[in-house]
């Protein structure tokens, strides 16, 4: 936002604070309804949520954030969001290569694949995983055997965030490896690199920003996910019970304040961990720059 | 020419606005659905050939609770039909839309129909569930809704603490213990009565569904004979699920009159028929002989009886940092 109009020449740009050095016009209408758009749909209603939480005493405040059963709904939606969020990034990488690099039958089709738990309303999902998963499920049948529990488990909340959060991944990372000039590899190779010199010193860093953005959009839709993990979690207070869930408990006793309260936690924190996210982007982006 | 035909039927249509039919607003919960369908086909005639005037009656259905915080939000209900009388009490306490007497208003505790918890079991009752009691044996696993966030999942959780008031010598640490080991067997807790019937009768899980008699049976029709039975158990609670007109919004439709000849209707002998064929309990007591075969004869305690009403029963099991809390609390 510091930026509003992206320069075109990094360096140049941090003496003044608005260098309009677009080659298209209109900088000032563009950057208004910029500004408008965000007010209206992202910062007024996200006020509300915080003048909301301040209705009442700072006691009752501190009083709903740090109870136990919050704090515990705290530890498995970041965390679940968190372990979520790696998974999708391995994965993910994994399925973009291999759609990417790789030409088999069915291609097209996998692709589409890969946005449909975009489109599927979240509760379909987590009903079928939860039937997938139960002790009598199709899947369940075979792990519950094995002492591998999911449905009603950390675990099964950590499968319903990686549906979810998975084509975050690919789609940052596909378009990515699509343009990354394979060129650089064999040069790489004909110098004498390593397959996994190649890997680490040559693809990585090209995909790296695309991994992160990928991880941040995961991470950041699983931890406000609330349609699917109902339905796999069991929703036991103390041990799967997910933060939103909690805030919608607070807002059917009536207690608006304590619901905002708890909301405005989720809020403030993700923004600092997204902030500290876009930061190592930025970074890495930057080192990006001279190639 | 062309105006002039073209004002001929907007004319008419605004004619027809003013002398059209009155609309009426009923927010009630989730299981009464199907009841009230019924209801409103029957009053609707009845009030046709009684005044001229045709009614419209529009339902909207969801978790008691939250239909209660719809109405503080401004959801326009002419009448509310709940699960429970606190959450007619917090319509009255947040937003003031109805006098706070309003459950003295109507005869009953203003609940022309009743209901109580009774188990669902599966077909043969392979866990031998007959009572209360098997619900807090190893291996049961009982699912119920959150009563946090379910009227209905209240009405079961207070039925078990009654259970074992009556069978502890009103003993209050005996009942505690007995209702925590209840929830130890609870795998699921979804977040209203609904979800709780999807995950035992669709998904499969658990042994024992805690259900409203009304439920049980609907449940009970839709998936058949052969898959799920019915279990009364020994004793239960009385619920009393209560209807309000809501004052302030009625008059300021003006339909006052026929909400509160809809309401009375309920305690009507056709209003009392189509209830029971709902599976609800009527009050009536010759609608209740004609269908005496239907409802297994059971104890019933009531909330006034054992907690001293909702208000105090809310506030000390439900509330935050209440009983139900410290169930999950370790250590507590």
């Amino acid at each position: 936002m510091r930026e509003p109009a992206r320069p075109k020449n990094a360096a140049g740009s941090r003496t003044s604070r608005f260098r309009n050095s677009s080659i298209l016009p209109g900088f000032w209408p563009a950057f208004s309804y910029t500004i408008l758009y965000l007010s209206l749909i992202v910062l007024i209603p996200l006020s509300a949520v915080f003048l909301k939480s301040v209705s009442s005493s700072p006691e009752h405040f501190w009083k709903t954030i740090s109870s136990p059963q919050v704090v515990a709904s705290y530890r498995l939606s970041f965390g679940a969001s968190l372990v979520a969020g790696l998974v999708s990034v391995a994965i993910g990488f994994l399925v973009a290569w291999v759609l990417v690099r790789y030409e088999f039958p069915g291609k097209a089709l996998a692709d589409a694949l890969v946005d449909l738990p975009f489109a599927l309303p979240t509760a379909v999902a987590g009903i079928a995983l939860t039937s997938l998963y139960t002790e009598n499920g199709w899947l369940g049948r075979y792990l519950v055997p094995l002492g591998i529990k999911v449905a009603f488990t950390p675990l099964g909340v950590v499968v319903a965030l990686t549906f979810i959060g998975l084509p975050f991944v690919v789609r940052s990372v596909q378009p990515v490896l699509a343009d990354a000039d394979q060129e650089l590899e064999e040069a790489a190779s004909s110098l004498g690199a390593s397959r996994w010199q190649i890997f680490s010193r040559v693809i990585f860093p090209l995909v790296r920003p695309a991994l992160l953005t990928g991880f941040a959009l995961a991470f950041a839709r699983a931890l406000g996910e609330y349609g699917s993990v109902i339905f796999i979690s069991g929703n036991l207070p103390m041990r799967t019970e997910i933060t939103p869930v909690l805030i919608v408990t607070k807002l059917e006793q009536y207690d608006y304040a304590g619901a905002t309260a708890i909301a405005v936690v989720m809020l403030v924190t993700s923004f600092l961990l997204l902030l500290g996210i876009n930061a190592v982007q930025r970074r890495t982006r930057k080192y990006m720059e001279p190639v | 020419m062309k105006l002039k035909s073209l004002s001929i039927p907007v004319l008419a249509a605004t004619a027809l606005a003013a002398a059209g039919p009155v609309k009426l607003l009923n927010v009630s919960y989730d299981p009464t659905r199907e009841l009230y369908q019924d209801i409103n086909a029957a009053f609707a005639k009845q009030w046709k050939a009684k005044t001229g005037v045709v009614v419209e009656i529009d339902q909207s259905h969801d978790g008691s609770g939250k239909q209660a915080r719809a109405v503080i939000d401004g959801l326009q209900a002419d009448v509310v039909t709940l699960g429970l009388a606190y959450d007619i009490d917090v319509i009255s306490e947040k937003a003031g839309l109805l006098a706070k007497n309003w459950q003295t208003r109507l005869p009953n505790n203003s609940a022309p129909y009743t209901s109580t918890v009774v188990f669902l079991v599966r077909k043969g009752n392979p866990k031998h569930i007959k009572d209360w009691d098997d619900l807090v044996k190893p291996g049961v696993a009982v699912i119920t809704p959150n009563p946090k966030s379910s009227g209905g999942a209240r009405w079961s959780y207070l039925a078990a603490w009654g259970y074992a008031l009556k069978h502890n010598n009103n003993d209050q640490n005996k009942a505690r213990e007995f209702v925590t080991k209840l929830y130890k067997n609870v795998p699921v807790l979804d977040s209203g009565a609904r979800g709780s019937t999807t995950t035992f009768a669709q998904r499969g899980i658990g042994d024992v569904l805690l259900s409203w008699e009304n439920e049980a049976y609907l449940a009970l029709n839709e998936l058949g004979k052969d898959k799920v039975e019915v279990v009364t158990p020994s004793i239960s609670i009385l619920a009393e699920p209560p209807v309000s007109v809501v004052d302030k919004i009625a008059a300021k439709h003006g339909t006052t009159e026929v909400a509160k000849a809809y309401l009375e209707f309920l305690y009507s002998e056709q209003g009392q028929e189509i209830a029971a064929r709902n599976y609800y309990r009527p009050r009536l007591a010759s609608v209740a002989a004609k269908h005496a075969a239907q409802f297994p004869k059971l104890g019933l305690f009531t909330i006034d009886e054992l907690f001293g009403g909702w208000q105090k029963a809310q506030k000390k099991h439900f509330d935050d940092g209440g009983v139900f809390d410290k169930i999950y609390t370790p250590g507590a």
